[in-house]
């Protein structure tokens, strides 16, 4: 592979490198004056760009290995995908509502092109060092977004506690790679599967405790209960589109790299971390559940919420089944991840509309919403009930793939658990439509809604409908994205 | 839904007739559908269409009609109708949500009765569910707790169909389809009982928590009492009904050899709901909640029916099991039907005392036959139908059910005849005399106003649209009191055709 063809295959993310820097550059030169705006297009344009190139590679090639660290393969793309079009509705939605909050909103939209990019290298990534770097990659991007608004204290607070928390998580994954290294003296994930054969005895437990150090570092990027504990306070304090971007993208992320790592570089051991996901789902989303129910603030509420959700999509590891007809448990978790990038990207921007209106998402400023932003008050309803998985939105899709994947695999008990749980989270779910629709609200200012998120809202929309209506595009999308990790093809 | 909000004469008047139009066709649906196969003695599912939707899960757009559906196709048009010409005069706020999610609503149960693919099934299913939520949450009295009512209605029914849900993914991995009738040729489960077991629960809690059947019942009366008249009417006339026909749609054909083994136990809470649903209607001092009451006891019979019905498969050898066990089915299916016409009438009527009064307490009335004759006759005929008085439309459901029945599980039906003994009281001492008979006494009650809300020195009796809404289903009960086959024939052919396969 010579280097003209390396740039080929590496020219999304090479587009999103220079994007970021551009758009610094030009954020210098327009001084400020347009309070990032032009920094904002150019970063919109510089994802577009990236969008169709990552989507252009995989048409053709289905699967290719650059440097023998970094695949070009569908189910990258469609993270890759994922990210880029996460990352720019958040871009949108910040047009408005950064304006005024921070000066330095051209290195913001820098750092959301980085962020970007961070996950598309970590989605990638097919060896164990790469991985590392991709996730630090991220994990320092979302640091500084989250601790943006500097003369906010709670944005402050966020931002530390997500570092300490990201430092240390990251110590753990490091480790656990040291011991994959030390066992088979490679980092590649396919030579490590070569390695990892023999799974008794002493070269087991090894395998495990591996496992379960790696699980460190991505369970604390997807918000997996034990390693959750940073979550609501940094998606509190953080900017909302940056919550937004974390809830989101970076969930995603930490499930897709998850999903690679695992049945990569570890398929003897699927029975193992089969059990370990399946306790984790239970784990994640009944604590989720039961500490949203007390929250009283809607950007709190949408955190533990978010928190659970993550148990619902963890689901798909815990039933994954190579050899699923129609539910590998895998094509669930992206059905799932997608229709979620939307529902949740929703929910958190209409928070954040009431939030600039009303300088808190506390419960009574959601009271009597129907009456002063009816629109806005439907839109919330539809991602509500996308979040409950009520039919037919995409959540629902997403719900019922994880489900049909956990009810094939026969892991009835836990098809029990996951169906209790989804009623204990309608009742706050319909608790936020209760306070939106039958409550008066003490504030009768009608609110308004900038251009740029109106459009988010709407997009976001017709993508939760479309998934659940359509669903047959998604869903072959998903399954075909998938089908080259689940059968190792490489 | 494009139309100006403050328009309401508008809105008001286009829901109207376009309420009117499902009405229509779904009349001619059954006068085509008799003509086409009744006549030739046939109970067939017509009517189908079948569309790819999602084709990587083999999931369709399959609908279709046959003569279990059909009837209660019409109730939903009839009582939409009705419903949205009912309202039209009595809502005042947010009216513009009123009508959209009503007409919606009726969209979901329409949906319910023609699917025939799990998914689609459970789709329709759940549709319904938000805008009950919306009208009882929003349209309620305020001191009926509305807000409280709407949640417990939609956690109790949701907490039922996640379960469906996982016992729909259930067969669709034991017969590779979701489409309700080739599953049921198929068979769901056969050779793992245990799987067909669970998946029988997990659909029958899901049913009988709509139905709803003892001791699922608890969401029923504050939902009944929080919601709107209209609400109330399509609650009880059509969405109780929902649980009974998917029993009869989903679970009779795709679980037999389970219905039969559990059919007891299904009949046996029919019973307890007949006899503890009466017993607690009489107790009850609120007008409302007493009729919602007298829903857990009459939705009691059809699942005693339905029970008994499955029950019969288990003792296919013996003879007049069949005809018994057809007797049962259409008892519960008539007794569907028939419930929702009578219901509906009676709920309207709590609707038209409640309009003027304000308040539902019984003690708070008396002597009203004098004073609002035409309102008396109109609850003289719902409630004699409700009691079950022969030549009235209730008497033939509970006729066929207990002679079904009586074959078939005796002792369940001898304890479920209390319930019509029951009920009698309840409908004749705590409506007819309590509200109508006695001396009247004015400063009984003092806040009388008339239906739109102006001051009155006492009840004024019932208005002309009043009349419209009801004299139709009074019309209908005494109709059918007399001529049961009119509508029978529908199920009848139907029942007979399903249980032939079962049998």
């Amino acid at each position: 592979m010579n280097a003209f063809e390396i740039i080929r295959w590496l020219s999304p993310e090479l587009i999103l490198l220079i994007t970021g820097f551009v758009v610094l550059s030009v954020d210098l030169a327009m001084r400020r004056r347009d309070e990032g705006r032009t920094a904002a297009v150019i970063a919109l344009i510089g994802l577009a760009v990236a969008l169709v190139m990552s989507v252009l590679l995989v048409l053709n090639n289905p699967a290719t290995i650059v440097a023998s660290t970094f695949a070009v393969d569908p189910y990258a793309t469609f993270f890759k995908v994922l990210a880029i079009i996460g990352a720019s509705l958040v871009i949108l939605s910040s047009m408005h509502f950064m304006r005024g909050k921070s000066l330095y909103l051209g290195e913001y939209y820098a750092l959301l092109v980085f962020v970007t990019l961070a996950v598309s290298v970590a989605v990638s990534a097919t060896n164990l060092m790469l991985v590392y770097v991709g996730i630090e990659f991220l994990s320092i991007t979302s640091y500084i977004l989250t601790g943006f608004l500097r003369n906010n204290r709670r944005s402050e607070e966020a931002a530390i506690k997500y570092f300490l928390y990201g430092a240390s998580a990251g110590a753990v994954m490091l480790y656990g790679i040291s011991l994959v290294y030390g066992a088979t003296g490679t980092t590649d994930l396919v030579a490590v599967s070569e390695l990892m054969k023999t799974t008794g005895g002493a070269n087991h437990l090894l395998g495990i405790a591996a496992i379960v150090l790696l699980l460190g570092g991505f369970g604390f990027k997807a918000s997996l209960v034990p390693f959750h504990q940073w979550a609501p306070d940094t998606y509190d304090g953080a900017p909302t589109p940056v919550t937004a971007f974390l809830a989101t993208v970076s969930k995603a992320a930490g499930f897709a790299v998850a999903g690679r790592v695992f049945i990569m570089a570890f398929p003897h051991f699927t029975t193992d971390w089969m059990a370990i996901m399946g306790s984790l789902a239970i784990l994640t989303m009944t604590v989720g559940n039961l500490t949203a129910l007390k929250q009283t603030s809607v950007k709190r509420m949408l955190a533990y919420s978010s928190i659970a959700q993550a148990g619902y999509i963890v689901l798909g590891l815990a039933a994954y089944n190579p050899d699923g007809q129609t539910f590998t448990g895998l094509n669930g978790l992206l059905i799932y991840l997608f229709a979620y990038l939307f529902t949740n990207i929703g929910a958190f921007f209409v928070v954040l509309a009431v939030e600039k209106h009303a300088g808190s998402s506390d419960f009574s400023t959601f009271k009597g919403l129907a009456k002063r932003a009816p629109g806005l008050a439907l839109l919330m309803t539809l991602f509500l009930l996308s979040l409950t998985g009520i039919p037919p939105t995409g959540g629902f899709l997403g719900k019922f793939y994880v489900f049909a994947a956990v009810v094939d695999r026969g892991l009835l008990i836990l098809a029990a658990i996951a169906a209790v749980n989804a009623v204990i989270a309608a009742f706050y779910y319909l608790n936020v439509i209760r306070l939106m629709f039958f409550q008066e609200s003490e504030d009768e200012r009608p609110l308004t809604v900038s251009a740029g998120l109106n459009f988010s809202l709407v997009l976001s929309a017709i993508m939760v409908l479309a998934i659940g209506i359509l669903a047959q595009p998604f869903i072959t999308w998903a399954v075909d994205s998938v089908l080259m990790v689940s059968k190792r093809g490489f | 839904m494009l139309m100006p909000k403050e328009d309401t004469k508008r809105i008001k008047q286009f829901s109207i007739v376009w309420s009117f139009i499902p009405l229509v066709l779904s009349a001619w649906l059954a006068i085509d559908y008799w003509v086409r196969f009744l006549a030739h003695g046939s109970g067939e599912m017509a009517y189908q269409v079948n569309l790819s939707w999602i084709r990587a899960l083999g999931v369709n757009y399959h609908i279709g009609a046959d003569g279990l559906s059909i009837p209660l196709i019409f109730l939903t048009a009839l009582l939409t109708f009705l419903g949205v010409y009912y309202s039209a005069r009595v809502v005042r706020k947010r009216v513009k949500e009123f009508f959209v999610l009503f007409l919606f609503l009726s969209t979901g149960m329409f949906g319910v009765f023609v699917a025939l693919d799990l998914i689609l099934f459970y789709v329709f299913w759940e549709i319904g569910l938000v805008p009950m939520y919306f009208m009882i949450g929003i349209w309620g009295q305020a001191k009926d707790r509305p807000q409280y009512a709407a949640i417990k209605f939609f956690l109790y029914t949701l907490a039922g169909s996640v379960f469906m849900l996982l016992a729909i993914i259930g067969v669709y991995l034991s017969t590779g389809t979701f489409d309700i009738l080739k599953a049921a040729e198929v068979g769901v489960w056969t050779s793992w009982p245990l799987a067909a077991t669970l998946s029988f629960w997990a659909f029958f809690v899901a049913f009988a928590i709509k139905v709803p059947s003892f001791p699922f019942h608890t969401w029923l009366p504050d939902a009944h009492t929080a919601a709107p008249t209209a609400g109330s009417v399509i609650l009880a006339g059509v969405l109780l009904k929902l649980g009974a026909y998917g029993i009869l749609r989903i679970l009779l054909p795709l679980f037999p050899q389970s219905f039969a083994q559990f059919g007891w136990i299904v009949a046996l809470l029919g019973v307890i709901g007949i006899v503890y649903g009466a017993f607690v209607s009489l107790a009850q001092t609120d007008l409302k909640r007493l009729i919602a009451y007298s829903s857990v006891s009459h939705m009691g019979y059809v699942l005693l029916g339905i029970g008994a019905t499955a029950v019969a498969l288990n003792m296919r050898g013996q003879e007049g099991m069949f005809k018994n066990a057809t007797m049962a089915f259409n008892g519960a299916s008539l007794q569907m039907f028939m419930h929702g016409i009578i219901t509906g009438a009676l709920f309207f009527l709590v609707g038209v005392i409640y309009e003027r009064a304000h308040t539902r307490e019984l003690a708070k009335f008396g002597g009203l036959s004098a004073v609002v004759p035409v309102f008396y006759a109109t609850m003289m005929f719902a409630g004699f139908a409700s009691l079950g008085l022969p030549g009235l439309a209730g008497f033939w459901a509970e006729f066929f059910t207990f002679r079904g029945a009586f074959g078939i599980v005796p002792v369940l039906a001898i304890i479920g005849v209390i319930g019509i003994v029951i009920t009698a009281a309840y409908i004749l001492f705590r409506i007819i005399q309590n509200v109508f008979l006695g001396e009247y006494d004015p400063k009984k009650w003092d806040h009388w106003t008339t239906v739109d809300g102006e001051p009155a020195d006492g009840p004024t009796d019932m208005a002309t649209f009043e009349k419209v809404t009801l004299w139709p289903l009074v019309a209908v009960m005494i109709i059918l009191g007399i001529f049961p086959s009119l509508v029978l024939n529908f199920f009848n052919q139907t029942a007979v055709d399903i249980l032939s396969r079962l049998f």
